[in-house]
């Protein structure tokens, strides 16, 4: 057999060869058919048009309820917490690990920001930095025992659970504890206020979903050339505009709705920030892209120079300071702290990463399924409680369809 | 004597390698057969044929036992025959009874309308002593498995078959981990078995043990029968066995080299490594070792020699406890503590588990690629995806791995294309020591000449190579020096030119026998 053609060039230095691959790689991109392209992204597609569905389907079955625009406010209000925990619990799945605590951890804060404002009358700035390095703190403990204790994550954080529900309890001593100062209220009552004064119209609110719009479109566009100039396979041109053009519209029309009743609430804001974020940070970082390794294949992570246990650490710690923000934002919607917050609220959050994708065995997962699955549940609820579906039937069909979601992807994985 | 078991003409393929082809076998009723070889030489493949693991249909040829054509479609049919296979890896549950590992899935039931599900233990206790008795352990029945050693353990193993009534029972490498007073014992056992009618074929590499007890021997190479041999007049002579396991004609496999070997890089003084489970056990005893600048050095050495824990220890710690010794690069000391630190200091170590522990497997192939050099395409904490993908593509032509695109999930790869996709990542971390481990296990052929051109380019460009192997024509086709392991210790050194299949098997045999 011949030698490979060495010509010198060191088996380890790039670059130069970069200049070759578009040429090779442009041609495959338009042989890259529409609809093996639709095939090979089923999962994320097939995510967003599940919701779309759902949401249809309730519209029309509640007579146009579910969209208006009082009814949408009162969905994005009701789901932020969710949603803003969810974003730290797929980092902690797609870990490998798990957190069963964190609805009592949402309660245990709220009981905390309580007492430190109504009780003590502390200033809510001071207040609510108290509370989320108390978060961060109880993540870090959790994290502690989970990464460096190696004790499997489901057992310590269903000691957290217990622990923290009853922290919350002798808290309170039973009580319920409010109301919280105005403008502590503001976080999840309050929303983006206006400068134009229009009949009947939010303009600001509008204005500003419209520029998130159109940033989005141009980041897409943008990043899809930079891709294109590296030679990567994108996605067929048509697709990704029409894609994006729909995407795009929906936002503007939603804003649109919120905007004519009372604006973007406040709550939309930091969690659309946070979505964005997280989203950055798991598909663009280093930490990111070195979480996914972790849960994907601990051993080749480690022998790869990754410090497997620190990452697993702070991924606890991130879900505890996330898990803070979502005790406050509900202590400060239901303006008193009860013993009974948070309640159950860990198993929607992860309802909501399994629906949108993530694999119980770790190292799979994208935030905007997370994002998605929480808000299918949040639909889900908010649709059937207007049909008058009583509670119980809701958490049937809520099972029926996790269980559904999941193994339409196991089976579209195994085939 | 008739034959208790024959076996013709027996071919079994995987995709990309023939793994038997055309071997035959005939054990005597009544007799230790020994069947020895080579690492990959086919020993286990062949038993797991006899067993059931690969059912009738999976491989061509005919198996006859006990005068009657068999074919069987799983473990459980050949073990109603009374064939019973005892796994190098033991098979016991260490957290359960001695007695209730001994009648797992077999267990006495008490009469009655709960009959069927109820366990009698008095019966199991009484059998399981009587067992015992015949395998020559004292300990209680009710003693946990995992309390014992590993010899007493290897007991408990043939105790079990015993209650399933073996007629033909087949050790795989029964004594790799005995100390000699346990093997001695064993082997004792095995022709007191053999005067109570029950066949054996042993599986061993010790050449000393198996003209103790074997009748005949019959030795497999590459998937081929050589020849049997009939001990029965006077044992077979050593030197006649390692010739026939290792004669093989070395044809043009390897690509060829011509080193250029420049001042020491890497040294190794006085290494010593002890169990991570048991802190009291050495694995690695005190071993030397230098590489030069274009150096290939082979480590030759049978499964549990400690090649791997010698490797893995020195790679940032990642095996063993109470590591003490040096590592000197360029005559300076370095700290190799933390996998950060060794892959700073230009250390890579290439896994022998490619899928446990070299790769994310449900990851995509550019992904795998930087994993271990991550900030190299990633300014300031953010992956330049563009860049990833350069370096990726980049590497798929150089080493020509063989997928769709760098954003294929690489547990969609063959073998071979998935070893690339590790070596693309060490690569790309620019090593100038790196140590393979089997790096070439598990490859079809074409594959196995691609990485070792891959390897031999790496030393060209002045890298230090440490080529761990279990196939002794590799290292010899491969290396520029060849340490023989055994046991944790460093027992002979050869330059590639003095070195042999034959000496090196001597090495290890003279080494392990006393």
């Amino acid at each position: 057999m011949e030698r490979q053609a060495t010509a010198q060039q060191s088996l380890v230095e790039h670059g130069s060869a970069g200049a070759a691959a578009p040429a090779e790689a442009s041609a495959s991109t338009v042989r890259a058919s529409y609809l093996d392209y639709l095939k090979h992204n089923m999962r994320e597609y097939g995510m967003l048009l599940s919701l779309v569905a759902i949401m249809v389907f309730f519209q029309f079955m509640t007579d146009g309820t579910l969209l208006q625009p009082l009814n949408l406010t009162n969905l994005v209000l009701q789901n932020s917490y969710i949603v803003i925990m969810a974003l730290g619990m797929l980092l902690v799945i797609v870990a490998g690990c798990i957190d069963l605590s964190v609805g009592s951890v949402c309660g245990f804060i709220g009981a905390l920001a309580a007492v430190l404002m109504v009780e003590y009358g502390l200033h809510f700035v001071p207040a609510v930095l108290i509370c989320l390095l108390a978060g961060a703190l109880i993540g870090g403990v959790q994290g502690w025992f989970v990464a460096f204790a190696r004790i499997p994550s489901f057992i310590v954080t269903l000691a957290g659970m217990l622990v923290f529900k009853g922290l919350a309890l002798a808290l309170l001593q039973g009580q319920s504890v409010g109301p919280f100062p105005t403008q502590f209220q503001l976080i999840s009552s309050g929303f983006v206020p206006d400068f134009f004064h229009v009949e009947g119209l939010r303009l600001t609110s509008l204005l500003l979903g419209a520029a998130v719009a159109v940033l989005m479109l141009v980041s897409r566009v943008r990043s899809r050339a930079s891709r294109i100039s590296y030679g990567m396979e994108e996605e067929p041109w048509l697709l990704f505009i029409t894609k994006n053009l729909v995407f795009a519209a929906i936002l503007v029309y939603l804003s649109y709705l919120l905007a004519s009743y009372k604006g973007l609430p406040n709550v939309l804001i930091v969690m659309g920030a946070l979505m964005l974020l997280y989203d950055f940070a798991t598909n663009r970082t280093t930490i990111g892209r070195r979480v996914y390794a972790l849960g994907g294949n601990a051993k080749a992570a480690k022998l790869s120079g990754i410090k497997t246990e620190r990452l697993a650490f702070y991924t606890f710690v991130n879900m505890g300071v996330l898990a803070a923000l979502a005790g406050l934002v509900f202590a400060a919607r239901l303006n008193t702290a009860t013993p009974k917050a948070g309640l159950g609220f860990e198993l929607d959050v992860i309802a909501a990463c399994f629906i949108g994708g993530a694999s119980a065995s770790g190292g799979v997962g994208k935030v905007m399924g997370a994002v998605i699955g929480a808000f299918i549940m949040g639909v889900m609820n908010n649709g059937m409680s207007i049909l008058g579906v009583g509670i119980d039937y809701q958490q049937v069909i809520k099972g029926l369809v996790l269980l559904a979601a999941v193994y339409v992807d196991v089976y579209n994985k195994n085939k | 004597m008739e034959a208790i078991l024959e076996m013709q003409g027996i071919t079994k393929a995987f995709p990309g390698v023939r793994a038997l082809d055309n071997v035959n076998l005939v054990v005597r009723s009544g007799e230790i057969h020994a069947v020895v070889g080579e690492n990959g030489a086919g020993k286990s493949t062949l038993m797991k044929v006899l067993g059931g693991v690969y059912p009738y249909d999976s491989y061509t040829g005919a198996i006859r036992f006990e005068g009657r054509e068999r074919r069987f479609r799983d473990v459980s049919d050949s073990e109603k025959l009374g064939i019973i296979i005892i796994h190098q890896e033991l098979a016991l549950v260490p957290q359960l009874s001695i007695a209730e590992n001994i009648f797992l899935g077999n267990e006495p039931r008490i009469g009655g309308p709960f009959g069927p599900f109820v366990i009698d233990f008095p019966t199991a206790y009484r059998r399981t002593q009587a067992l015992l008795k015949k395998v020559g352990l004292a300990e209680s029945p009710s003693t946990l498995v995992g309390d014992l050693g590993v010899g007493k353990q290897q007991l408990v193993e043939i105790a079990k078959a015993l209650a399933k009534d073996v007629k033909l029972l087949i050790l795989d490498e029964p004594t790799a981990s005995l100390n000699e007073s346990d093997s001695d014992a064993l082997l004792e056992l095995l022709r007191d078995l053999r005067a109570h009618g029950i066949s054996c074929i042993l599986i061993s590499h010790k050449l000393n043990e198996i003209a103790k007890v074997a009748d005949s021997i019959t030795i497999l190479r590459d998937g081929v029968t050589v020849e049997t041999l009939d001990c029965r007049a006077g044992p077979a002579s050593e030197d006649h066995i390692i010739r026939s396991m290792v004669g093989r004609p070395m044809a043009d496999r390897y690509p060829r080299r011509s080193p250029q070997l420049g001042a020491t890089l890497f040294e190794v003084k006085d290494w010593q490594v002890f169990d991570p489970l048991h802190p009291a056990r050495p694995v690695i005893k005190g071993i030397d070792l230098n590489i030069r600048r274009g150096e290939i050095v082979g480590i030759a050495g049978l499964m549990g020699a400690g090649r791997t824990e010698f490797a893995m220890s020195l790679f940032g710690r990642s095996y063993g406890r109470r590591i003490s010794g040096k590592v000197l690069r360029a005559g300076q000391e370095i700290d190799v503590s933390t996998i950060e630190k060794a892959v700073g200091h230009g250390i890579a170590y290439v896994t022998e588990d490619r899928k446990g522990a070299g790769l994310v497997l449900n990851d995509e192939v550019g992904r795998n690629t930087t994993l271990a050099n991550l900030p190299a395409v990633a300014p300031r904490g953010i992956v330049d995806r563009g860049r990833e993908y350069v370096v990726a593509t980049d590497f798929r032509r150089k080493l020509n791995i063989r997928c769709a695109n760098v954003f294929q999930q690489v547990v969609n790869l063959s073998g071979g294309n998935q070893q690339k996709v590790v070596l693309s990542k060490w690569l790309f971390a620019d090593p100038q020591l790196l140590m393979l481990d089997e790096p070439t296990r598990g490859i079809d052929v074409g594959a196995k000449f691609e990485i070792y051109s891959i390897i031999a380019r790496l030393a060209e460009e002045g890298r230090c190579v440490m080529l761990i192997s279990s196939e002794m024509p590799e290292l010899l086709g491969m290396c520029d020096r060849i340490y023989v392991m055994c046991e944790g210790a460093f027992v002979a050194e050869f330059p590639v030119a003095e070195a042999s299949q034959e000496k090196i098997m001597r090495a290890i045999v003279k080494a392990g026998s006393h």
